[in-house]
């Protein structure tokens, strides 16, 4: 298999997870929320793949893809969406609190990039030579604590990426009624080098990061990549109050899925899809037939 | 010259940093020789330089950040310069910190201690002296502790500090007080009026965090139970000695250095004895410390609880005139007052 043609499964088992938790969701099978970043598969394949094995990934609310980017297993994370008992965490945490071997996210947006500031000082500490990557979106720019977190990053020379994946959307807020000045202009006031890409291939997403993460491990300092990309879907479930024509230009133009396709053979885009196919439906059907979660305590 | 128990919990930091190289101390103007805004830091940082980290004034960035390196296999010790600030880190608290361990299904520690004064009588005014400890009590996942100003056995609020930073893989919110700090510590010869018996919760395995229980050597059986932390504890110690030989009016204190998790086991007999309590704390009264205790006797004791009161600061922010501070936040006369109606 090629990198482009392994990247492009991953890409297409983050799509269809999601897609299949969307349906199901409607079912029943799924309940409480979910956020899905249908369209933003290649910031989480392109980001991820890039990282040392040893490396920290911190995420956020829409977090399944760079689990699944990372090497996290579909089924558990179908388990964990269903409430099962062999989920990641047991069913405790659901959609958006999982932690995986180096891998954190929590659902408060913010918190998680100081947090992600102290990682990286620990293993600068420990001589670890580990790496940290946080991921945030554009709407989490609006919370004060990542200019905290900025400042103390650059201050002490955290190996830190921090990755905006700005989908021009916060939940259905659009980007320009939230956000003042220059994405780029906020990492360069605190003297964080940042690189802005708009493009949904991952191949050049993948390429970019490699470059950047280099410099990360190599200066033991943050650098920043801001990534313009767009959600197809919803922000949770049903709310996008967008409107059906503006939803599929934006997948006609910038759907990573798609870009990579072109790039490979027919034959070689079917029998991937034939594999993910089989994987989704196995990993969901072996989910659901796993014990529910049990809560322990109440006399 | 006495040890204060500034002196304790500053000797309980430099033990601690000594002892191990992952203990970490961050905070807003800890380094020598300003050594903090009321010296515990003092000298960690000229002794210790590669462990004292002075931070920018970012609460809530920093709470994160000492999260993060927690996670990661250090100890940081975090201080938050006046309890008030603890506002600030509410959302790294409840959201982030105290959630982990259990979110994430066990499978991570997080050994964390914020420090921070709370509490008024310096005249500080309403963002500077107030005690905001109730806001954090009662978070799952969350450890609140107080020291109390006794070296007594093999505890002092040092020794409890510095047991904490080392052995607890959890989050702790570890109160001080600033009347507190300038106090001498009081051991078994200046304690030689009372009978101090050290309890523990029995789900506090290793006996970490003590329950003193105190009561007048050679008195008759006590008339009420007070309970107490912090600054009005030692208020409630001088109000419960100044009776009893003044008035021949008989009580027993205990003073916890757990608030969060609580635990009644080891007030319960000593309650059922008496049937009375007077819990007395220095933050606002209503939905608080001492209502919940109070509730947890009524539950527990039934109709051998005969009178539970509280004694509390007003519902008004913390004054800045002393006229004014000293009206709103419980006195010893006060204690002695409700002491002397609750024995008639």
């Amino acid at each position: 298999m090629t990198l482009e043609e392994d990247y492009y499964r991953d890409m297409l088992r983050i799509r269809r997870f999601e897609e299949t938790v969307l349906d199901e969701f409607k079912r029943g099978v799924f309940s409480g929320t979910t956020h899905t970043s249908i369209g933003q598969e290649a910031n989480a394949v392109g980001v991820i793949r890039q990282l040392l094995p040893d490396d920290i990934i911190l995420t956020n609310h829409r977090c399944h893809g760079h689990f699944l980017a990372y090497g996290g297993d579909m089924r558990a994370l179908f388990a964990e969406l269903m409430g099962r008992q062999t989920g990641i965490c047991g069913g405790r945490g659901g959609s958006q609190h999982i932690h995986y071997k180096n891998l954190y996210s929590n659902g408060v947006q913010g918190g998680i990039v100081p947090i992600a500031v102290g990682m990286a000082l620990a293993e600068k500490q420990k001589k670890s030579e580990a790496a940290v990557v946080v991921f945030i979106g554009d709407g989490t720019l609006g919370e004060g604590v990542i200019y905290e977190a900025f400042n103390m990053a650059s201050l002490w020379s955290a190996p830190l990426l921090i990755v905006v994946e700005n989908n021009h959307i916060a939940q259905t807020t659009p980007t320009e009624y939230a956000l003042a000045g220059d994405i780029r202009m906020r990492f360069q006031a605190f003297g964080i080098p940042a690189l802005e890409l708009d493009t949904s291939s991952v191949m050049e997403i993948a390429g970019n990061t490699f470059q950047l993460m280099r410099e990360v491990h190599e200066d033991y300092s943050p650098r920043a990549l801001i990534l313009n990309t767009q959600r197809f879907g919803p922000h949770s479930k049903g709310d996008d109050t967008r409107s059906e024509e503006v939803v599929a230009l934006l997948k006609e133009q910038h759907d990573p899925l798609a870009i990579m396709e072109r790039q490979l053979s027919s034959a070689s885009v079917s029998s991937i899809r034939s594999e993910v196919e089989q994987e989704v439906k196995a990993a969901f059907e072996t989910a659901l037939a796993d014990p529910v979660a049990r809560m322990e305590g109440r006399a | 010259m006495k040890t204060t128990v500034l002196d304790s919990l500053n000797q309980g930091l430099i033990s601690a940093l000594k002892a191990d190289s992952s203990v970490h101390l961050l905070g807003e103007d800890i380094l020598d020789p300003y050594g903090g805004a009321f010296k515990v830091t003092r000298g960690c940082s000229t002794a210790f330089s590669m462990q004292v980290i002075p931070t920018p004034i970012s609460e809530a960035g920093l709470a994160g950040v000492t999260a993060g390196m927690a996670l990661r296999g250090l100890r940081p010790v975090l201080e938050i310069m006046f309890g008030d600030f603890t506002t600030l880190i509410a959302d790294q608290l409840i959201n982030h910190i105290s959630k982990f361990r259990w979110m994430y299904n066990d499978s991570v520690t997080l050994p964390l201690v914020i420090r921070t004064p709370m509490g008024g009588r310096r005249g500080y005014g309403p963002t500077h002296s107030q005690s905001l400890e109730k806001l954090f009590m009662g978070v799952p996942g969350l450890t609140v502790l107080v020291p109390a100003n006794f070296s007594v056995g093999i505890h002092s609020p040092g020794s409890i500090l510095e047991n904490t930073i080392l052995n607890t893989d959890s989050p702790v919110l570890f109160i001080e007080n600033k009347m507190q700090y300038l106090q001498p510590l009081l051991t078994a010869e200046t304690l030689a009026d009372f009978e101090v018996d050290l309890r523990y919760d029995p789900t506090d395995i290793n006996q970490q965090y003590p329950i003193y229980c105190l009561s007048i050597k050679g008195a008759p059986s006590a008339a009420v139970t007070i309970s107490a932390y912090g600054f009005c504890a030692e208020l409630a110690r001088q109000a419960q000695l100044k009776l009893a030989f003044e008035e021949e009016i008989f009580t027993e204190l205990i003073i916890p250095t757990r608030l969060s998790p609580f635990a009644l086991q080891p007030l319960m007999d000593v309650v059922a004895r008496t049937g009375k309590i007077l819990l007395i704390e220095e933050g606002t009264r209503s939905l608080g410390w001492g209502a919940e205790v109070g509730t947890l006797l009524a539950e527990t004791l039934g109709d051998k609880l005969k009178q539970v009161k509280r004694l509390a600061a007003l519902e008004t922010p913390v004054p800045a005139a002393v006229s004014l501070e000293t009206g709103m936040l419980p006195q010893q006369e006060d204690i002695e007052a409700l002491l002397r109606k609750m024995s008639a």
